[in-house]
């Protein structure tokens, strides 16, 4: 520990500025002292009731710096979208400060990410770590059927590096099998359940692309693995992600398709789901949209277009639908995959699964949908998320995969605004946390990494945060009412709309619209107080009247 | 009911929107006010009513061999695409409902047929339940600055303008005939709104007919006392809501907009905002859009773009905004006009009033609003909404414009108006459906030429009645939204497309849980309680009573005995 702190000290040329003034979207300006720390960007304005500056330097996507004079001007760009000004004199200390944060919010190593050195502040009630173990979501799945089991084949990793220790797959097929499709499937990446459709038995699974390669290597156990998902006499759906052109490519590179002849109970339909640089580049165009201060609808208008986020979410939506409706309205069972199985495929299978199982609409139940269709599936979160909208270096591996798939569960909240125990505030912390986060839940890549790290031994979970009274009130929505059916969003491009909770956060004042949230969770409490109340005077009214049963009310 | 040539027809389906695959069986009806089609499901009764005067268009389209299509567009955006299985028949009711649809007299429209149950004297209190004046005097006027003119009286002035008009306490007769005979139309600038707080007025006219270099006395001495009539101020703003380029064409017709230099402390404004025939082409890109069967995003947002509708919205709010700053923050009194004063000025005025008193956000005060700045100033509704058949090019949703910009206002302000999207859409509804008397004819002498008051039912009165489903759950008279000014964003972002109105009958777009529906439900069961808390309140304390007199009793038969054995 003492060595990282070392480390840290190098990298901190100027610990403390006096007289800095910091500029922030509506709030008013503060002059202050700005600190670093290892992890910390602070500013202190002395005042007691001053709000003060605490941002991790994790949240900073880039700075940009300029000077008028010997005054420095340093704008922070965060992955959360907010853009914070910072204006120090003194060109040294300026340069100094800003080369601080630069080399600090760059650190690759994991070991020295926040979350090792957070101790936290509160009483943890449920360690989130243990909160969504695989074999407790099995014993849900064995009460419902006999049909899986759960597979320990992977319990060293060495199978498949992106999947967790313990997988669902058909029961009647063994370890050597599955070691079998294991190489037949991307990243080794063999078919597993995603979901169980109680209402009909139908099933969900997902896994990497088929390495049929050019010339149409088959995998017999494959196709015995997948066969075996179907009832006698039952058809299936095989849901590529991808654009079958973008499918046929990817032969050449040793991957591609299930071909129909050697499948014949399955269908297989392509949809056009864009990947890494593409979803990239739709957001950085999307955020600069958002910022763009020119004022003219039709420039606006043409922007959000080109940025194609919108496109983004129906597609997602609408092949998320398609997976839906195979298995309820269709009564088909489903395999969905891409290319690595570990992005397109999984905002396919998790929102497919907020549609049909309204068990994942609440609080705990999108915990656990979080847990195990992409932190234990195997979704790259610090790849992924390393950089957000603001970055200027060459993205790598960046993608707002996820960032995607939660703006398509708001859509649907927005349209079902009763059918989830969670409100829009939750899906924006998840945000949050998986960019920049003092807890481990998003650190890694897989559930391999995680455990290489030690997380949860080293680590807070977010979850353990989460699923406290305090922070729960703030995030249930005081409108929701369990509704146990299938929901069906409507993907026409009237019905989407942009996320102004994210999007446009930063950009505009949500003053107005928050007062409508308290009002109507006054008009809610006010309803439930007076309940309670006549209840309470109703047992007390036949109270009085069994005690003195010569007594009628008038 | 001589128009109709056949007046039902068997075996027609009506087609799904979205999904042309999901259809519905059953029988058209034509009667002499609506189109009726009963689906022949067994089980449910399933109605689709149109009436006639909502009809904008039919067409028939090239027969298919599952047989004729007829395409229906009504002015409240409801597309009804039926198929008729025989020609012949498709070929009658087109032709009927063409001629239905049009009418060729005032006389033929349905609110002079249309009958509720309401006896005459409810019939003549419908048309008592607005007064204007008691708007004018709740601004506080007549006042030592304002006064209630007759000049127009029996509409000698202007015959497009109200009978009772308010004008500048020192504004004489001749100043005002002067100066209307100097604007288009004859409408001179006359009051449309005034805050008592600061004295500041909003004003409104047509152009002027200053050509080139023309000037004319009175008409600068009545903007002089439209100054005057604020003391607080030394200047006032002309607001030519035109843009520059239009109102220099009108120039060389004789028209145009005011010389700062002719009149003595004004600043003139010009902000920008289109005419009626770009705004009807606009509309009608934009409900093109709309009507796409399965559109990707990109169809969508490009076709939104290039219909420029929301750029339209948001150049009347802009000048809203600018109205209200100035008579709000600055105290200074505007004059707006356009060409003629009845299309863009209505909208600028009433976006400004608003934006400015809480008291038109109000169910009443919107309904107070309208009469106002659209009814008595005569906006020409049976012209812009084609109420009887007429010159096409004369038709323009400018109303529909106001209505908007009210909706993305409340999606800025969800706590600041008292009624709901619901309000909004079924007043766009009966601009158009002529059902009420309310906006028949072009302006105010015309309806009482057409004895409106006597021989038709008003509107107002019908959504007071029913205003439970139309009150903004989220609205409190003291919330701090509730207040004073409202500032409203006009970044383009702040803009949305209004799905409720332009897609108000594909259901399947909109949310399928309503917040507003639920949060009414609970307001209603929250009313109960209260009555019930009062009365087990009350139960409890005579329970009580009686329990402390019984037992007052019992210990006095007690004492007595105690007495009594001792």
């Amino acid at each position: 520990m003492s060595t990282e702190i070392m480390e840290f000290a190098e990298l901190i040329k100027t610990p403390r500025v006096d007289g800095v003034v910091l500029h922030r979207p509506f709030m008013p300006t503060v002059e202050g002292t700005l600190c670093l720390t290892g992890h910390h960007l602070i500013l202190s304005s002395r005042q007691d009731n001053t709000e003060e500056l605490w941002l991790l330097h994790s949240n900073i996507d880039s700075i940009e710096k300029r000077f008028v004079g010997s005054l420095g001007h340093i704008t922070v760009k965060c992955k959360d979208l907010r853009v914070i000004q910072l204006e120090i004199t003194g060109m040294e200390e300026c340069l100094n400060i800003a080369s601080s944060i630069e080399a600090l919010s760059t650190l690759d190593l994991v070991s020295l990410m926040y979350p090792f050195f957070y101790r936290p502040m509160f009483e943890v009630i449920e360690d989130g770590w243990n909160s969504f173990l695989p074999q407790n979501a099995f014993k849900d799945l064995e009460s419902m059927t006999d049909e899986w089991r759960l597979s320990e084949v992977n319990k060293d990793f060495s199978l498949c590096p992106s999947y967790p220790p313990l997988v669902a797959v058909p029961k009647d097929f063994d370890d050597e099998t599955l070691k079998k499709v294991a190489t037949f499937r991307h990243g080794g990446r063999f078919p597993v359940l995603s979901y169980y459709h109680k209402k009909n038995g139908m099933v969900m699974m997902r896994a990497g692309q088929p390495l049929t390669g050019t010339n149409g290597r088959r995998c017999k156990e494959d196709e015995k693995l997948i066969n075996a998902t179907l009832r006698p006499g039952k058809r299936g759906y095989i849901i590529d992600t991808r654009a079958i052109n973008v499918a046929q490519q990817a032969k050449a590179r040793g991957g591609g398709f299930e071909l129909e002849a050697n499948y014949p109970q399955w269908r297989r339909i392509h949809k056009a789901i864009e990947r890494y640089n593409v979803l990239q580049e739709s957001l950085i165009k999307l955020v600069e949209a958002c910022n763009d201060q020119s004022h003219s609808m039709d420039r606006w208008l043409s922007k959000l277009e080109a940025s194609n986020w919108q496109t983004n979410v129906k597609e997602i939506l609408t092949t998320a639908c398609l997976a839906a409706q195979c298995i309820d309205r269709e009564g088909a069972s489903v395999l969905v995959h891409g290319t690595e199985g570990t992005d397109s495929t999984l905002q396919v299978t998790s929102l497919a699964q907020i549609i049909l199982d309204p068990g994942c609409r609440t609080v705990k139940g999108f915990q656990s949908l979080v847990e195990r269709e992409w932190l234990q599936a195997g979704h790259p979160f610090q790849q992924r998320c390393a950089q957000s909208a603001f970055s200027n270096s060459k993205p790598r591996h960046e993608a707002p995969v996820f960032l995607l798939f939660l703006d398509c569960v708001w859509q649907i909240l927005r349209q079902f605004p009763c059918s989830f125990e969670f409100n829009e505030s939750f899906l924006v912390l998840l945000f949050e946390h998986a960019y920049a986060s003092q807890f481990g839940t998003f650190l890694g890549n897989s559930a391999a990494e995680r455990a290489r790290l030690c997380l949860p031994e080293k680590t807070v979970s977010l979850w353990s945060w989460v699923n406290r009274p305090q922070e729960l009130e703030r995030l249930t929505n005081p409108l929701y009412e369990p509704n146990s059916l299938v929901i069906w969003p409507s993907v026409a491009p009237q019905s989407l709309l942009l996320w102004e909770g994210v999007f446009l956060r930063w950009n505009r004042s949500s003053k107005c619209l928050d007062e409508a949230y308290e009002e109507m969770v006054h008009i809610i409490e006010y309803n439930k107080e007076l309940q309670t109340k006549v209840n309470s005077l109703r047992r007390q009214l036949a109270q009085l009247e069994t005690e003195d049963p010569l007594l009628h009310t008038p | 009911m001589e128009h109709i040539r056949l007046p039902k027809v068997e075996n027609v389906k009506l087609l799904d929107r979205i999904s042309h695959r999901r259809r519905r069986v059953g029988t058209l009806y034509l009667t002499a006010t609506h189109t009726i089609f009963v689906e022949s499901e067994a089980g449910v009764r399933n109605e689709t009513w149109v009436l006639h005067s909502l009809v904008c268009s039919v067409d028939k389209l090239a027969a298919t061999p599952s047989g004729c299509p007829l395409l229906i567009h009504c002015k409240n955006f409801q597309v009804l695409h039926f198929i008729i299985s025989k020609e012949q028949e498709c070929h009658d009711i087109h032709l009927s409902l063409q001629r239905l649809s049009q009418p060729e007299s005032y006389d033929e429209l349905y609110c002079f047929s249309y009958k509720p149950n309401v006896d005459e004297k409810e019939r003549r209190q419908e048309w008592d339940f607005l007064d204007l004046k008691a708007d004018y005097s709740r601004m506080g006027l007549p006042s030592s600055l304002w006064k209630l003119s007759p000049v127009n009286q029996h509409y000698k002035v202007s015959d497009t303008y109200p009978a009772d008009l308010f004008v500048p306490e020192s504004a004489t007769p001749p100043v005002i005939v002067g100066s209307s005979k100097f604007r288009s139309r004859g409408r001179f600038p006359a009051l449309s709104y005034y805050c008592k707080d600061n004295h500041a007025a909003i004003c409104r006219s047509s152009q002027p007919l200053s050509g080139f270099s023309a000037r004319c006395l009175e008409d600068e001495q009545m903007l002089e006392a439209i100054l005057r009539s604020n003391p607080c101020s030394d200047f006032m703003y002309v607001v030519d809501t035109r843009p520059k380029l239009n109102a220099i064409a009108n120039r060389a017709a004789g028209k145009g907009y005011e010389n700062e230099d002719n009149y003595s402390n004004i600043k003139f404004q010009f902000v920008g905002i289109e005419n009626i025939h770009v705004m009807r082409n606009s509309q009608q890109k934009m409900l093109e859009v709309c009507e796409l069967r399965s559109p990707s995003m990109s169809d969508f947002l490009e076709g939104l773009e290039s219909s420029g509708w929301l750029k339209h919205i948001k150049a009347v709010l802009d000048a809203g905004i600018f109205i209200a700053k100035a008579v709000a923050e600055e105290g200074v009194s505007v004059l707006i006009h356009c060409s003629d004063g009845w299309d863009r000025t209505s909208q600028v005025c009433s976006v400004a009033c608003v934006l400015l008193d809480p008291y038109y956000r109000t169910l009443r005060g919107f309904m107070v609003l309208i009469e106002k700045d659209w009814v008595s100033f005569g906006h020409k509704f049976s012209h812009r909404c084609k109420h009887v058949v007429g010159d096409p090019k004369e038709v323009s949703p400018i109303i529909d414009q106001l209505l908007e910009c009210v909706w993305q206002l409340m999606e800025q302000f969800p706590c600041a108006f008292e009624f709901n999207e619901r309000f909004l859409i079924t007043i766009h509804n009966h601009f158009y459906s002529c059902q009420f008397g309310n906006f028949i004819g072009n302006n105010q002498r015309e309806r009482i030429e057409l004895r409106v008051h006597e021989r038709t039912h008003s509107l107002w009165s019908y959504l007071w009645a029913n205003r439970t489903d139309y009150t903004n759950p989220l609205y409190r008279p003291n919330h701090s939204q509730t207040q004073g000014l409202l500032r409203a964003s006009t970044s383009p972002y702040s803009f949305k497309f209004w799905k409720g109105l332009y897609n108000r009958f594909d259901h399947g777009m909109h949310p399928r849980q309503s917040v507003e529906d639920y949060l009414r439900a609970i307001q209603e069961e929250t009313q109960q309680l209260e009555e019930q808390l009062s009365s087990h309140t009350q139960a409890i304390g005579v329970t009580e009573i009686a329990e402390n007199l019984m037992l007052a009793i019992i210990k006095q038969c007690f004492g007595a005995c105690y007495v009594a054995a001792e």
